[in-house]
């Protein structure tokens, strides 16, 4: 035989993981390929959704804070400087929610075959991607909208797509792993992500804070990346130490995450 | 020997069954209160030197499983229901992990434990193509490359962009294991897939399944079709409650012990006459027997190709010309198949019915019936005059069942519908 051989032993997947991993890239991008296929089959509006949804959220966000509380968006138009907001934020809501099950509804797959269980809320986590790239098409049309021209900065936004995408990975595939054996985080996600957008400068300006409590604040991931992008897009200035924690805190949950995935894998099959 | 290709050695796999009444699955709350017990319990139970607790009951479903396989092999599993032949294959293809034991695997690995795996019910044909190739570990090229020859096996040409949902279960199934078929792995593990699809179905699969085989690649297949075993593999594996019964290279042993082995005695192929059901004063049936040439009661499962005999065992207190004694043979789904009696004969050649005690018995040749489970009913009756046991209403009724030894064509390999299976000789004319 020409390769090495595979040697099936308790506890013995991790030596070939990264190269079973890259072995099975295609399954990879095969599943994302079927995910958004699937995504809008038997709907009216299709993709008009993922337009609808942020521009909704949008309009009531501005309406409620920015008119009724007149809440300070600084120099920028409050609907862009929500819309900013929204763009991380609606990406890490939906793949989180969408992670977070991505394993339950893929049983029939975890029982029968073998691939590296990763690939499966890594595979809901990348098809969000589509709708933040068609929410941030929509935010430069509202640049055009409102006459308003963004920062040179603006270039950072692909690194802290990276940044958000890391951090929704790591949340994603903890969540996961823990739904196969309890299944009360189908209950804790929803709330998580209610509390999360509550907690999160998504419709005002992280600005309102007080500055004692502004460390704080950061130690929620989403408010550095919230802010960062507001730092990229509409200039606005940032509480460096906070994004720094925020980053931090990111990190260890990917690692977390990832390392916990790792440990329960093996036993998917057997639980879910 | 450095030339084998699939190495398993001490193989177990434990599984915990966990005593929970209501909750089917564990929630947070009771895995974090079962900590905390079980903590409180382990420090109670250190003072007393014991730390053997649990509320779990540990079960193997697999035990001691030891073999090794050189490319070419097919490797048939076979055993009961819960024998541990699904774990087996599942542990092989890296699904579950073992508890104890290694396996080295030289070689890629395909398994086909379902068929359609990751069929996605909205995506068209086409598209579930790509999808099922890539999830049984087809690149992409390797699919392209293939398309047409799937399409043309899976004989689905005009739906190819219909979504699988609108398929016929037939079209489904066809089409999934089309793709299947494809793969080109080293070692293929395959589970009962043969079970779905009609006749025509599965014979065109077996048959590629041997093509398969042919280009030397390893093959384990696990069934519960004995003939398509003994068609297709060189080698079996008994498994019995998760152990190893036999590994042997005569196929046809190893089919002969999981029959009889297996099987728990079947009392069914003995009526013993036990409330004097027969109320006259002329017969007394003691017994109705599924029986050897011998006379010796069957307890097993039968195999196609041997003769059964069943055995009428009576009591005569008077002879009365007009007393005939036989069975009626129902098959599964209670259709009569035929009636019989001692005096279908010329009357010459009847058995004799002497007063006193009576033994008739009757074969039914070898590679008469199908496989399946018949039903043998009683029948004794006064010519024209009264039934003494009707068959068909279920009074005196004994059933066996055939499995196995069907015929030694290679071109028939797996059951023909219908309730009999005779192997009749053709001829040039």
């Amino acid at each position: 035989m020409l390769t090495e051989p595979i040697i099936i032993e308790s506890g013995r997947s991790a030596r070939r993981y990264w190269s079973d991993l890259w072995q099975y890239r295609e399954l990879f991008y095969c599943l994302a390929w079927r995910d958004i296929l699937v995504r809008y089959k038997q709907t009216v509006l299709g993709i008009a959704w993922s337009v609808l949804r942020p521009l909704a959220t949008m309009v009531v966000f501005t309406l409620i804070f920015g008119r009724l509380a007149k809440m300070s968006s600084g120099q920028s138009p409050y609907a862009i400087m929500v819309f900013a907001g929204l763009l991380p934020w609606q990406f890490f809501s939906n793949a989180f929610s969408d992670a977070s099950n991505s394993l339950l509804n893929s049983a029939s797959l975890l029982t029968k075959v073998y691939f590296p269980r990763v690939i499966v809320p890594a595979t809901s986590v990348l098809v969000s991607l589509i709708d933040f790239i068609i929410s941030f098409l929509l935010l430069l049309f509202m640049m055009v909208f409102f006459r308003f021209t963004p920062d040179w900065k603006i270039i950072f936004v692909p690194f802290l797509l990276i940044w958000v995408f890391a951090f929704t990975l790591g949340c994603g595939l903890l969540i996961s792993a823990l739904t196969v054996k309890y299944r009360d985080f189908r209950h804790v996600v929803p709330f998580l992500i209610q509390f999360g957008l509550y907690i999160s400068p998504v419709g005002f300006s992280s600005a309102v804070i007080p500055e004692k409590w502004k460390l704080l604040y950061f130690t929620n991931p989403m408010a550095g990346i919230v802010d960062s992008f507001r730092y990229a897009i509409l200039n606005e200035p940032l509480f460096w130490p906070g994004v720094g924690f925020s980053f931090a805190v990111s990190i260890v949950m990917l690692l977390l995450g990832f390392k916990y995935f790792r440990m329960v894998e093996s036993s998917f099959a057997d639980q879910i | 020997m450095s030339n084998e290709i699939i190495k398993v050695e001490a193989l177990a796999k434990k599984y915990l069954l966990q005593h929970q009444q209501k909750e089917s699955y564990q929630t947070f709350r009771d895995s974090l209160m079962q900590g905390i017990r079980s903590g409180l319990k382990r420090t109670r139970k250190m003072f007393q030197n014991n730390l053997s607790s649990s509320s779990q009951e540990e079960f193997w479903a697999l035990r001691d499983i030891e073999f090794s396989l050189s490319p070419g092999d097919r490797l048939g599993i076979i055993g009961r229901n819960g024998a541990g032949k699904s774990t087996l294959l599942k542990i092989l293809s890296r699904i579950v992990e073992p508890t104890v034991g290694r396996i080295t695997l030289r070689g890629r690995v395909a398994s086909l434990l379902e068929v359609g795996t990751g069929f996605h019910p909205e995506l068209t044909g086409r598209e579930n193509i790509f999808l099922n190739g890539a999830i049984l570990g087809m690149t992409r090229a390797e699919i392209k490359r293939k398309f047409d020859e799937i399409v043309a096996f899976s004989e689905t040409e005009k739906f190819l962009d219909t979504p699988v949902k609108r398929y016929s279960s037939g079209m489904y199934v066809r089409l999934a294991f089309a793709v299947a078929a494809h793969l080109e792995p080293e070692i293929l593990v395959v589970d009962e897939v043969l079970a779905v699809g009609d006749s025509q179905f599965q014979k065109k699969c077996l048959s590629k399944m041997e093509s398969i085989s042919g280009e030397g690649r390893t093959i384990l297949f696990v069934s519960h079709n004995m003939e398509a075993v003994r068609k297709l593999c060189t080698k079996a594996l008994v498994l019995s409650g998760g152990k190893q019964m036999a590994l042997t290279s005569s196929v046809e042993s190893s089919i002969d012990m999981y029959l009889s082995a297996g099987s728990e005695p079947n009392t069914a192929g003995t009526w013993k006459n036990s409330k004097e059901l027969d109320n006259n004063s002329l017969i007394h049936v003691n017994s109705l027997m599924i029986g050897d040439s011998c006379g010796n009661p069957i307890t097993s499962v039968v195999r196609n190709n041997d003769d059964i005999w069943i055995y009428v065992d009576f009591y005569l207190n008077s002879y009365d010309p007009a007393l005939q004694v036989g069975y009626g043979i129902y098959g599964q789904d209670d259709s009569l198949l035929y009636w019989t009696c001692h005096t279908d004969m010329p009357e010459l050649s009847w058995p004799k019915a002497v007063t006193g005690r009576n033994v008739f018995r009757s074969k039914i040749p070898g590679r008469l019936l199908n496989e399946g489970r018949y039903r043998v009913d009683l029948l004794v009756a006064l010519y024209n005059r009264e039934w003494i046991f009707q068959p068909g209403i279920g009074v005196a009724t004994i059933s066996c069942e055939i499995l196995g030894g069907l015929c030694d064509s290679p071109y028939w390999s797996v059951r023909r519908p219908g309730h009999l299976a005779p192997v009749l000789s053709w001829e040039n004319f």
